[in-house]
């Protein structure tokens, strides 16, 4: 039996004489111990999703359960079972950082004396040594997250829900917080099931990840699966003789979906799967006389497949990193040989 | 038991938090002493005049103070509710399996807890001011005001829950408690009033809770006028309750 198991979970908000359908009809298996990441743009359904299953909004219809526990008929039940960060956090400016996990520890039921160092043993493990006397109101933005954080995850539950954990952290923490979930999972096998906008963290961190879009699933696979069906690797040659010949007779290779000369006089190759492409493109150059100069590879981005499936970016971002040609920035250089 | 316990943690959760700002024993505090000290003297001699003995003057006056400071000071309690549930607390609160009720009571007994304090000192400063009452009388009165406060505190965090808005909460609130106030009696006894104004004035609760508390601090304990309200404050007090815990029950899946 699957750990979040989710059947046609559908949500409709009402304001005033407006409905916002926020998630129609959401299908989910996590196992236990998988890392999931539930990916989709501003305004998905993804909080909603997430806060139907932790027992905060009723669904407007379908059903789930949770770590064995149904979620219509047991919620106190569900609640034991799982630990829950939200994606704005819940933390009371006026108290005190120990006070909170503290108090978090004890509603869960854990006696006195485990609470206090299970507070101590959280705090030195996400960072947050020293500050337990602080005020929340007084720590950075960073530390409360990691502080929300903590408190999702006081009693060990089986299942946590990440509502985008690590937005606003800087790259340590944010690593750091990748090794903790990684540790979760190795030493007690916590199920974990996060949102992200980043999506070098769903490619490092996640055994799979569901795609969502306009409410509903629009894809569901492991990162390099995903990858694999739905972007590309991009190869650009730099060669020594005519590139026009050479785009020609890479167009007819295998593997390569797309072959061009580009501005500069390189020729551009969209490949399948660069690992295999890279070598046929090698060998047919020099079987046909034209020498190889230099090699750029820009491998396939889940950045890609999400513009592929969803028709927009992740995020709305300032930079604009996408355009028609895929740019350079973070391919790996491959020199010639 | 286990809602016992929940109770408790919630309460010293938040009785932490306003001990550790020692700002409102000040500001809860400045109110009534101010109403003592500043406009007790003035309204006994009123009283005087009107063939009022000036030891039931303050008699008559504490007793109006103490209802009022119990109106005002948990009345406004749910604008606490909702910066919590602005901050996302209450959502964090709900997903442990700490009872609902207990997220409510354990609030609602701090600000009791609160205001009861300030409602003794409050007798206590009146005392050097010409205050004489008797004491079983005003344990009565104090134990009225604890009844009250927290019927008033529940009702103030449904309607935050219900409506979580400072700007609907607090005009709902003054609406609601300002005619209230007047009609009970708190400032000038009734007695002084038309007919048709004493008539009003009966047919809203806080005239008997008023009436009641003057009737106990001039020593009536086991007489119909205080024991209705007992009566009173104890019905608007579980009726209360239950409409708070029925509303925090309500909001959860
Ligand atoms: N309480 C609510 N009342 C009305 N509409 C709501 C409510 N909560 C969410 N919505 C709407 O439901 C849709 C889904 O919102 P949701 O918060 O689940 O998106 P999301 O995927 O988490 O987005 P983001 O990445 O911005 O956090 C949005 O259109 C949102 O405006
Ligand atoms: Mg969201």
């Amino acid at each position: 039996m699957s750990i979040i198991e989710a059947n046609e979970l559908t949500r409709t908000f009402r304001s005033g004489r407006q409905s916002v359908e926020a998630v129609r009809g959401v299908n989910l298996r996590v196992e236990a111990g998988e890392i999931v990441g539930f990916l989709g743009p501003n305004g998905a359904g993804k909080t909603t999703t997430l806060r139907m299953l932790t027992t905060l909004l009723r669904p407007t219809s379908g059903t789930a359960r949770i770590a064995g526990a149904d979620l219509a008929t047991a919620p106190r039940e569900v609640r034991r079972r799982i630990g829950y960060v939200a994606q704005y956090g819940g933390t009371d400016p006026n108290a005190l950082v120990e006070e909170e996990l503290f108090l978090q520890a004890r509603l869960y039921r854990i006696p006195v004396a485990p609470a206090r160092r299970r507070v101590a043993d959280l705090l030195e493990r996400l960072d947050l040594g020293g500050l337990g006397k602080r005020r929340v109101g007084s720590l950075s933005g960073g530390q409360r997250r990691r502080l929300d954080i903590a408190l999702g995850l006081v009693h060990d539950p089986q299942v946590v829900f990440l509502d985008e954990p690590t937005a606003g952290l800087d790259p340590h923490s944010r690593n750091n917080l990748w090794e903790h979930t990684r540790r979760l999972r190795e030493d007690l096998g916590t199920t974990v099931f996060l949102t992200t906008h980043y999506l070098d963290e769903a490619d490092a961190l996640c055994d799979r990840i569901s795609v969502i879009d306009h409410g509903r699933i629009v894809a569901e696979d492991t990162p390099a699966n995903l990858k694999r069906q739905l972007a590309s690797d991009v190869l650009t040659v730099e060669v020594v003789g005519d590139p026009a010949a050479g785009q020609r007779l890479l167009a007819e290779l295998p593997g390569v979906r797309h072959a061009a000369v580009t501005s500069t006089g390189g020729i551009q190759v969209t490949l399948a799967d660069a690992e295999q492409g890279i070598t046929d493109v090698i060998t047919a150059l020099s079987g046909a006389g034209i020498g190889v100069r230099a090699l750029q590879l820009a491998r396939a981005s889940l950045d890609d497949v999400f513009l592929s499936l969803t028709g927009r970016e992740l995020r709305d971002d300032p930079q604009g990193r996408h355009s028609s040609i895929p740019t350079t920035e973070g391919a790996d250089h491959v020199p010639a040989r | 038991m286990s809602l016992l316990v929940d109770i408790m943690l919630v309460f010293q959760r938040h009785l932490r938090i306003s001990l550790r700002n020692p700002l409102w024993i000040v500001i809860g505090l400045s109110q009534p002493v101010a109403f003592l000290v500043l406009y007790g003297p003035l309204m006994t001699s009123t009283l005087s005049i009107t063939g009022v003995a000036p030891e039931r003057a303050w008699q008559t006056y504490v007793p109006g103070v103490l209802v009022q400071l119990c109106l005002f000071g948990s009345a406004f309690v749910g604008f606490g509710v909702i910066a919590e549930w602005r901050g996302g607390v209450i959502e964090r609160l709900r997903v442990t399996p700490v009872s609902r009720v207990a997220l409510l009571l354990g609030r609602v007994l701090r600000d009791v807890a609160l205001l009861v304090v300030q409602a003794v000192m409050l007798v206590l400063v009146a005392l050097p001011l010409g205050l004489r009452a008797s004491v079983p009388g005003v344990l009565v009165a104090l134990g009225v005001v604890t009844l009250l406060s927290l019927g008033l505190a529940c009702l103030s965090c449904a309607l935050a829950l219900t409506v979580k808005s400072e700007d609907t909460l607090g005009p709902t609130l003054n609406t609601g408690l300002m005619p209230l106030l007047l009609l009970s009696g708190v400032l000038l006894p009734m007695s002084f009033a038309p007919r048709w104004l004493d008539l009003v004035s009966r047919l809203t609760p806080f005239r008997y809770i008023v009436d009641g508390m003057r009737s106990a601090f001039q020593g009536e304990v086991f007489t119909v006028t205080v024991l209705s309200t007992v009566l009173v404050a104890l019905s608007i007090s579980v009726l209360s309750v239950l409409l708070g815990v029925r509303t925090y029950l309500r909001q959860s899946a």
